[in-house]
């Protein structure tokens, strides 16, 4: 039987190098004013940011919980050495909601509930069934899955909840290397946290300077800016349950307002995303991959 | 550990074809790595790859010239196909493979469950980079080997062997993913192709050459311009990674410069950081590159014991190398 119930709005992890303060001040509004239900908190990409924010966190977590809100831990995507993982272990002992970026995480997380997120490669219901078995408890896909799979992969392990990432510029790509560091003629390894510069990432164009990628310290994302225009019965046809807004500097509050306006059917497919085009965006919008096409594209997706 | 127990590290080569796994027994292969003419592999291009009954006679071949066969199977299964995964370990148990080389949960979960007796070493593709996640694959499915990603340096590679119980295998040769393995889906975002699903990255079918107003030659991928190369010169493959592009208002190789990974310089070392195997990448080149490189490393790895000094073996291989260029990459941190 198909799912009725509303669907929810997250708040992914900010990928961002955002400043505490500019972080503290960002999800007090955010508690504040939007219709956000969960709010993924914590550093994703680089465990270099970490020692910066690390103070912020406990005060975040208890002005969204106080606000309501559900506070999920999300952890570094790559951690490449003794500290990140002594991190990662800790925070799988924390009492709270907690999601997962890479496979170091499973064994520490057996016996608990988890989120698995887009950084995982799970592609297929048997690798979804299987951490569904160690506690897999939510599921947001790799940003390139179509709903075609995702529709597929719900049909058979509908005891996952699904969030599809449905705003914001795509993750695309993790290295070793960072290349807001390389762009300035630096190392990672003497970064000087030059990614701080760009708060939404470093536009990156081809040589005929059209629009193409931006780049975030060691993670590649698009130039573009994704977003789900699929109405609240098309997710729930498909066992969507939930979708995930991506943090950036444009206004996020309205950003929210505007997804919970559609999803509860008060503006219609073209009214949405007119308004958001509205919005500062950070690129143009695309969602193609959604249709399993270039990620780049737009193209026209039945609401 | 000292130099005495350090065993010979085996040389693990690529074949893309039932000829150059020929070659690569023949050149002096410790064990060769291939896959099937489908999805389930990452280096599924036109006219490349195996049947069965080709993976058999390989087995075979490789067999009686002392050398293993692995078989890649690397690729993310997709959704509501996984018997195509499912299928090609089977395949690969029935024609006598050594091992099976796997990424995917779902893959890796059949192997272990339903080829008990099989092999599984885990690809680079899984991008396992920390003990807790080599540990994990080891624990779960018996994994045996990991296929480190080029995300590591020598010295980490050191610390990650006194770790963990399974053996390492790294690359030495060959075309470098600068983006973490498995973990990078700029390729898609471009063409509408997953690598991780498809086992294509930079697809030849969205690659077109077009000259503009300058007379300069444009290679381009998904309409996207990757690279620009003055008329009359050799034009690159625009593989996305190692394009030119423009940020911060200058233009270059944003990513990475045009170049191959040679590690010859450190295999000293990685046999000292307890490397169990060395790996060439290339299976979609031809036999001549088989057969060089796989001879020039022979005689590296050779040379470690016997003192034979391979330099000049090595040094003809750099018109192999893309662009001619070389790096260590980030087998040297500095890379970072």
């Amino acid at each position: 039987m198909v799912n009725s119930s509303p669907i929810e709005l997250a708040l992914g992890p900010c990928l961002f190098n955002w400043s505490a303060e500019v972080l503290l001040d960002f999800y007090k509004r955010i508690a504040e004013e939007a219709p956000i239900d969960r709010v993924y908190v914590g550093e994703v990409v680089c465990g270099k940011r970490m020692p910066f924010t690390d103070s912020v966190w406990p005060d975040v977590i208890e002005i969204l919980t106080g606000a309501g809100k559900k506070a999920v831990l999300s952890t570094l995507s790559q951690p490449v050495n003794k500290r990140e993982r002594q991190i990662l272990l800790n925070q799988a002992e924390y009492d709270m909601a907690i999601e997962i970026n890479d496979m170091s995480m499973v064994p520490a997380c057996n016996g608990r509930q988890f989120t698995v997120g887009p950084f995982l490669n799970v592609y297929n219901e048997t690798s979804l069934g299987f951490l569904a078995k160690r506690g897999a408890l939510t599921w947001c896909p790799p940003v390139e899955l179509s709903l075609d799979a995702i529709q597929k992969v719900t049909a058979l392990v509908p005891e996952v909840e699904v969030e599809l990432f449905a705003f914001g510029r795509l993750p695309l790509a993790l290295s070793s290397r960072c290349y807001h560091a390389r762009a300035h003629g630096l190392r990672k390894d003497s970064c000087q946290f030059i990614c701080e510069r760009d708060p939404d990432g470093m536009d990156v164009a081809t040589l005929e300077g059209r629009r193409f990628l931006a780049a975030n310290g060691i993670q590649t994302m698009s130039d573009a800016c994704h977003f789900s225009g699929l109405t609240s019965g098309h997710l729930n046809s498909i066992g969507i349950r939930r979708l995930r807004l991506s943090p950036h500097t444009t206004d996020m509050v309205q950003v929210s307002k505007l997804y919970r306006r559609y999803l509860d059917g008060l503006v219609d497919a073209e009214e949405f995303e007119s308004l958001l085009e509205e919005q500062n965006l950070p690129g143009p919008l695309c969602n193609a991959y959604l249709s399993g096409e270039a990620g780049w594209k737009r193209t026209a997706i039945p609401a | 550990m000292s130099s005495s127990n350090q065993k010979r590290m085996e040389l693990v080569c690529p074949a893309g074809t039932p000829a150059a796994l020929r070659a690569a027994a023949d050149a002096g292969a410790d064990a060769i790595y291939c896959g099937f003419a489908n999805e389930t592999n990452a280096r599924n291009f036109p006219g490349l790859n195996f049947s069965s009954e080709e993976l058999a006679k390989g087995v075979s071949y490789a067999h009686a010239r002392g050398a293993k066969v692995l078989v890649a199977i690397n690729t993310f299964a997709q959704a509501g196909q996984t018997c195509v995964w499912e299928k090609a370990v089977d395949d690969a148990a029935a024609a006598g493979a050594d091992a099976v080389i796997a990424a995917d949960l779902a893959v890796l979960d059949h192997a272990a469950s339903r080829q008990p007796d099989l092999r599984l070493h885990l690809s680079v593709q899984a991008a396992a980079n920390t003990p807790e996640a080599i540990r994990f694959y080891a624990e779960t499915f018996g994994v045996k080997r990991v296929v480190l990603p080029r995300v590591v340096s020598v010295p980490e590679i050191a610390a990650l062997n006194r770790e963990i119980g399974v053996e390492t295998e790294v690359f030495v040769f060959g075309g470098l993913c600068v983006m973490t393995e498995g973990r990078c889906s700029l390729s898609s975002f471009a063409t509408g192709k997953s690598p991780n699903l498809t086992g294509v990255c930079s697809p030849p079918d969205h690659v077109d050459y077009k000259e503009d107003q300058s007379g300069r030659l444009q290679a381009r991928l998904g309409g996207f311009t990757i690279d620009s190369f003055e008329s009359g010169h050799a034009a690159g493959y625009p593989t996305l990674c190692k394009g030119q592009f423009s940020a911060l208002g200058k233009s270059g190789y944003l990513f990475e410069d045009p170049v191959s990974l040679n590690a010859f310089e450190l295999l000293e070392d990685l046999s000292k950081a307890g490397v169990t195997a060395l790996k060439i990448e290339g299976r979609q080149r031809g036999k001549a590159y088989i057969a060089g490189v796989v001879r020039a490393f022979r005689q590296a790895v050779d040379g470690l014991e016997s003192g034979i000094d391979a330099r000049s073996a090595i040094a003809a291989l750099k018109s192999f190398s893309e662009g001619g260029q070389q790096t260590a990459g980030s087998y040297k941190k500095t890379w970072r």
